[in-house]
């Protein structure tokens, strides 16, 4: 493996990608005064208090009231504005999922929906709390683009990214830190992927906290002679066709790892797509179809086998089979 | 239940419930301890003032009272609660928030006995109540459905879609207890999105809307045990509070919403309450 991505998860350094997100809309906001900003009583969470503490006067605490404020922001982007709503991923795309489809989607405003908390590694404020089901969500719906950040930079990145592109998207960020895993220069672009390390026998695709636990498993499995390659698909919806046809055709297979149920995942969206294009071996180490529980996070992942053990298994079933 | 009105008792049940509540967050290291020890007082009469009609042994008795928390961040003071009633061993309130606890972060009906419906996403408990409420209007059974709500929760739309539905169907077995603690998580209700006048608004819903004090167990318990009339209107307890009460370094801090105390500041807290 790359003695670089290696180094950089066996040192981890560790940061909240929501951070990066609150820092990065406070740099839109100086240089565009067309960045309007709203919450729903979880500004301290998701970060975008600093949004709110630099331009009172561009930011609205819509309060407890999420679908309020989704239908809110499409009216206020209809003005001229890029506007980013947030709260936790379960309340945006859950209590709000109509107004997002028939208002922000529908209408194709300008509304960047950007969501924390996503996934099981919310903890042990438990299952009602664990967006689990948000990308089969908002996947489901036309014109939303989803994007998922994995690491400090990537969600800078993406933040940024998804400021210029006009319309509807979804960012996807977890409420915990991750590794550090990308640098000042690697570049993202809308349906784009990032080869994290590369190998010609299986593949791993994997985005979110999930990155950390795939390049551990490649990682584990480069010991045993077998060379992983891991790709970081932030770019959801659209993915990115061409690094899966890829896998598909220079690997032995595809292990998809997700922090979300295995219905309607991206694991199910890249198996449709495969299906149709160049039927291919695909595991999923996802969520089965369950409610998640109270726990730390990290005893979570174990508990519902979201683990680096788990892609090995995978992975060596395909590769053995 | 007869109405128990020994005060020392009731005061000596709440400053255990106090202790509990702050006990299981610091060991569970995160959790709600400012909502839920605003609430203590109102728990304590409804559970061991005799106004809820319960049998802890038999927690799907049909003609229980039905208590819903719609704030489902609350569930120290609900776990607390149910531990003294008998529901299940006080010493599992320990257990809150890990991995093989039935003691759920929040509110889950499958997982704790006593616990009538999950909550925790704010705006749907008061609904579900109206729904009981509903339910046992078809039953003919005469039981009393109680909801506590947050007065943030107040500014979900879903609350006032319950609220005109309850008034339009005159739910007089449905009572909502209005936990006016004044504070939200990102800051007092004024700063962020005041849902007043409160008062104004149930009763234009056709609700039937008392104030009280929240801390003043006989003014809760007078107010509580007042005959309802099933088909007549619903009512609204607005009940003043302070988030965080009990612990002086807490009281009507934002920022005890949803934290733990560390080991130092739990220590303060108990020789507070012990003291
Ligand atoms: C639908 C929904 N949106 C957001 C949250 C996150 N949240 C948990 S508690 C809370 C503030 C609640 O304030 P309030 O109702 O006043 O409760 P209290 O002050 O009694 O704790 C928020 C926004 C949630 N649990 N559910
Ligand atoms: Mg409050």
């Amino acid at each position: 493996m790359d003695k670089d991505i290696l180094e950089k998860i066996n040192n981890p350094k560790l940061s909240y990608p929501r951070v990066a997100y609150g820092k990065t809309l406070v740099e839109l906001g100086q240089q565009n005064d067309k960045i309007v900003v709203v919450d729903a009583d979880l500004a301290k969470s998701t970060k975008t208090a600093y949004f709110q503490e630099k331009f009172p006067h561009r930011f609205f605490d819509m309060g407890i009231s999420e679908a309020d404020m989704v239908t809110t922001a499409a009216g206020i982007s209809s003005c001229g504005f890029t506007v980013f709503a947030s709260t936790f991923s379960i309340f945006l795309t859950g209590r709000a999922w109509e107004q997002i489809r028939n208002t922000v989607a529908y209408g194709n405003f300008n509304v960047k929906l950007v969501a924390t908390h996503a996934g099981i590694t919310v903890g042990p404020d438990g299952a009602s709390h664990q967006a689990l089901e948000d990308i089969a969500l908002i996947s489901a719906i036309p014109n939303m683009k989803i994007m998922a950040g994995g690491d400090y930079l990537s969600t800078v990145n993406l933040v940024k990214l998804i400021a210029e592109q006009k319309g509807p998207f979804y960012l996807r960020l977890p409420r915990c830190k991750a590794v550090e895993l990308y640098s000042d220069t690697d570049k993202f672009h809308l349906g784009g992927s990032q080869q994290l390390s590369s190998g010609n026998d299986i593949t791993i695709i994997s985005y979110g906290l999930m990155l950390q636990r795939s390049l551990s498993a490649a990682q584990e499995l480069n010991k045993q002679g077998i060379k992983a390659r891991v790709i970081d698909m932030y770019s959801i919806k659209p993915f990115d066709y061409d690094a899966v046809l890829s896998a598909a055709g220079e690997t032995k297979g595809i292990v998809v790892a997700e922090e979300h149920t295995i219905k309607g995942g991206l694991g199910s969206q890249i198996a449709t797509f495969l299906s149709q294009h160049q039927p291919t071996k695909i595991k999923y180490v996802s969520m089965k179809d369950e409610f998640g529980r109270s726990g730390e996070p990290q005893e979570l992942l174990d508990h519902y086998q979201l683990t680096s053990n788990s892609i090995v298994e995978k992975s060596l079933e395909i590769i053995n089979d | 239940m007869s109405l128990n009105n020994n005060y020392t008792e009731l005061k000596n049940i709440c400053k255990q419930i106090r202790k509990d509540i702050i006990t299981m967050i610091y060991h569970a290291g995160s959790g709600h301890p400012g909502g839920s020890l605003s609430l203590v007082e109102i728990m304590v009469a409804l559970y061991f003032g005799g106004i809820l009609n319960y049998k802890p042994d038999k927690p799907d008795w049909s003609d229980r009272d039905r208590l819903v928390l719609s704030k489902g961040h609350a569930a120290p003071v609900l776990y607390a609660v149910l531990a003294k009633a008998g529901y299940f061993p006080q010493e599992d309130l320990n257990s809150l928030r890990k991995i093989d606890s039935y003691l759920q972060g929040h509110p889950h009906n499958l997982s704790t006995p006593g616990v009538e419906v999950p909550t925790g996403s704010l705006g749907q408990g008061l609904s579900i109540a109206h729904g009981i409420a509903l339910g046992l209007r078809v039953l003919k059974n005469k039981a009393r459905v109680f909801a506590i709500v947050g007065d943030g929760e107040l500014e979900e739309g879903s609350i006032w879609e319950t609220a005109m539905s309850a008034g339009y169907y005159r739910s007089g077995n449905l009572t909502a207890i209005i936990d006016y603690n004044h504070l939200q998580i990102d800051g007092n209700l004024n700063e962020v999105k005041s849902p007043e006048p409160i008062t104004d608004k149930f009763a234009a819903f056709n609700w039937q809307v008392v104030e009280v004090d929240g801390h003043d167990l006989p003014q809760l318990l007078d107010e509580l045990s007042k005959p309802i009339n099933h088909d007549q209107k619903p009512k609204a307890i607005i009940a003043h509070t302070v988030k965080g009460k009990g612990i002086s370094f807490m009281e009507n801090v934002v920022d005890w919403h949803g934290v733990a105390p560390n080991q130092e500041q739990y220590q303060k807290a108990m020789e507070e309450l012990n003291g």
